[in-house]
């Protein structure tokens, strides 16, 4: 990312290189590292960054065919835009329904999931008769949206997803280091009350990132839940599109060239995946989480907890030393994906005060 | 002066069976099939319980029906129709098991069918039936409201009636001489959520155990049942070019199944933020609402007017 910084943050900056490799260091060194760490910190937070102007967004719902609060959301876009014209937002919207025919069918995908598309081996590779449909999507996407990692590709990408997960609004991105994105997951946590709201970081490099936002230069997912697939419920749709509304209206003010005052984001980072235990030989369920788990995402799991309760009755539990934050617990689109959960850990992300660059 | 309630006497039960996965992605049903089949009858039970996999491909691809709704083949028409290699996988299916547990309306036919369901809706447990006066249905409903300090006591259980003719009854449980769908909500399609397997599991055995006790010759005292019969169904508000929905459930109506619903309520919201009314004239139940797998068929929610059913006491006509 390149960008204009004042002396504090360069400076900022390589006090955190300093301080991680003194970490090995124990006693009186190791206290000198630490002060240094949270000074370099501090400075971080007041420094002003200066970031370029984020001209494009694009709002995509669809990419999973059932997870219709997007699909409605773009659709009441699109009515506006046809109604209201360019004076419909502040500021230029693109909206897209990223996956028609799932959507058609009401589906989450039609041959693959397209969301695991966007990663650059999918996207470079050569489209021929056999690939699936949503390869060849993908290729149109990133054409439309991208090319993903040019100068061409949109500012930003809002893609839109719901889960069965009790997770009520997570914002998804696949790194830490994008303070446009984290000031907009920090604008959405201060302005949106009524549901938690909460940042999951991915860490995965940008090429092997596979999620559609990750065409965009700063781009992040909108997850909501719990809704069932197939589901539309009014409650949900409302908080995605205040969410939605509130992404374009900082846009708007940053591009305006209003301050964004640096803090702390709380954040959750992705460690790993749990199965459901299964039967060896057909591969079925043998069990389902666990009541005291169940709609539980990002409580602390603990040594001990029960996780699962077997159709037979027995419980199973928590069995590592580290205690961790589970989330998408119980997705019913992970049951093929092997995956009952995912474990997370807390982390405090600071950024700095950003604002816009003037030509 | 003391009258003793008319009292019905009713033949015993032999044979019952329990039926999961009609719909593939129903899972507590599923699940609870599997369950039942991994502890085979040892042979002392004192009835012949046969579990079935109603749509063994639905299941396996975890969806609803692979080409058509399996729950809608069980009208006299389709179960008579002729069938050759390009019927529709589940219309062979239900003549299958038609052939199974029927023929539906022979003296063949199992005593009792039991279709277990799950829904997005917030019914908490439902049975639903074809009549408001089988009194074995309705007496395993009294018993499954009955129960207390169980897994099951906050889940409420009610009686939902069709009223449709036996030859246009379309469902499985249709089949039986007695039988209902055993309905638990709310779940989202193809998951399965612990609470929702136990709360079935349970109604499943609490079916049983009345079964046994009424074929032992138990009288079961008469009573009553609050009964909702089906009047209408309502569909989304839609665009009229393109037929794509507009607005949804209004978050006031939202999860509220079986709460009256006056004239004037809120029944929809839609997209760009204005609120839809009841306009009918009549306070009505609704249930079944914002069950996903009718969008496709056009109900936003059914309507049912409610009714108290007194049902007298029963015994079985045990040969002694």
């Amino acid at each position: 990312m390149s960008c204009h910084t004042s002396p504090y943050v360069s400076k900022g900056l390589l006090c955190l290189v300093q301080f991680h490799s003194v970490r090995l260091l124990g006693g009186k060194q190791l206290e000198e590292g630490v002060k240094q760490h949270y000074f370099c910190i501090e400075k971080i937070k007041m420094a002003l960054v200066f970031l370029p102007a984020l001209a494009r967004m694009a709002v995509c719902g669809g990419t999973h065919g059932n997870e219709l609060s997007g699909v409605y959301v773009v659709q009441e876009m699109e009515r506006q835009w046809k109604e209201k014209g360019e004076c419909a937002w502040p500021i230029p919207v693109t909206t897209v329904l990223s996956n028609p025919r799932a959507v058609k069918e009401c589906r989450r995908y039609i041959e693959k999931d397209m969301n695991r598309c966007f990663n650059r081996a999918t996207l470079s590779s050569p489209i021929t008769d056999s690939s699936p449909y949503e390869v060849l999507r993908a290729h149109e996407l990133n054409n439309l949206l991208g090319p993903k990692g040019s100068t061409d590709a949109i500012d930003l990408i809002c893609d839109l997803h719901n889960t069965t997960a009790n997770m009520g609004l997570t914002l998804i991105h696949y790194t830490t280091s994008d303070w446009v994105t984290l000031h907009i997951c920090k604008y959405l946590q201060t302005k949106l009350t009524k549901v938690p709201v909460r940042v999951l970081v991915l860490d995965v490099p940008i090429s092997d990132a596979y999620s559609l936002e990750s065409v965009s230069k700063h781009g992040f997912s909108i997850e909501v839940g719990p809704q069932p697939h197939g589901v539309v419920r009014a409650d949900i749709y409302t908080i995605m599109k205040e969410a939605v509304d509130l992404t374009i209206d900082w846009i708007h003010k940053f591009s305006s060239g209003m301050v964004f005052e640096g803090g702390d984001v709380e954040a959750f980072r992705f460690i790993k995946s749990v199965d459901y235990p299964r039967d060896p030989e057909t591969r079925t369920l043998t069990a389902a989480i666990h009541p005291q788990l169940q709609d539980r995402d990002f409580c602390l799991l603990k040594r001990g907890d029960p996780l699962f309760l077997s159709f037979s009755g027995e419980t199973v539990k928590y069995e590592e030393e580290e205690p961790l934050h589970p989330f998408f617990i119980n997705e019913a689109a992970y049951y093929e994906k092997e995956i009952a959960f995912h474990l997370g850990k807390k982390m405090m992300l600071t950024i700095p005060s950003v604002q816009v660059q003037k030509d | 002066m003391f009258v003793e309630k008319k009292r019905q006497k009713k033949k015993e039960m032999s044979r019952v069976a329990v039926c999961g996965g009609t719909h593939g992605n129903e899972l507590a049903g599923v699940y609870l099939v599997r369950e039942r089949l991994k502890r085979r009858a040892d042979g002392t039970e004192p009835v012949s319980v046969v579990t079935v996999m109603s749509n063994p491909r639905a299941v396996q691809l975890c969806v609803r029906y692979v080409e058509t709704d399996l729950n809608r083949c069980f009208t006299r028409a389709t179960l008579s129709a002729p069938v050759s290699e390009t019927s529709p996988y589940e219309m062979i299916r239900s003549q299958e098991l038609n052939a199974l547990l029927g023929p539906k309306g022979s003296a063949q036919a199992v005593d009792l069918l039991c279709d277990l369901h799950n829904t997005t809706a917030n019914t908490g447990l439902c049975l639903i039936t074809y009549s408001d006066c089988d009194w074995i249905c309705l007496h395993i409903c009294k018993h499954l409201q009955a129960r207390t300090n169980t897994k099951m006591a906050s889940t409420p259980v009610r009686y939902v009636h069709f009223d449709i003719p036996l030859n246009e009854a379309y469902s499985l449980d249709s089949v039986g001489k007695h039988g209902f769908a055993m309905e638990i909500g709310p779940q989202p399609h193809s998951v399965v959520r612990s609470v929702i397997f136990s709360a079935m599991q349970e109604g499943v055995q609490l079916m049983m155990d009345w079964i046994c006790q009424f074929n032992s010759g138990t009288l079961f005292e008469g009573g009553w049942v609050d009964v909702y019969t089906m009047v209408k169904n309502i569909d989304y508000p839609r665009d009229s070019e393109t037929h794509v929905i507009t607005a949804a459930v209004h978050p006031n109506l939202q999860d509220r199944d079986f709460c009256l619903l006056h004239p004037g309520d809120p029944m929809f919201l839609s997209f760009s933020g204005e609120t839809l009314r009841y306009k009918g004239k009549e306070a009505l139940y609704p249930f079944f609402i914002n069950e996903g797998a009718y969008y496709e068929k056009g109900i936003a929610l059914s309507l049912a007017r409610k009714r108290r059913v007194e049902i007298p006491s029963v015994r079985s006509e045990t040969l002694r």
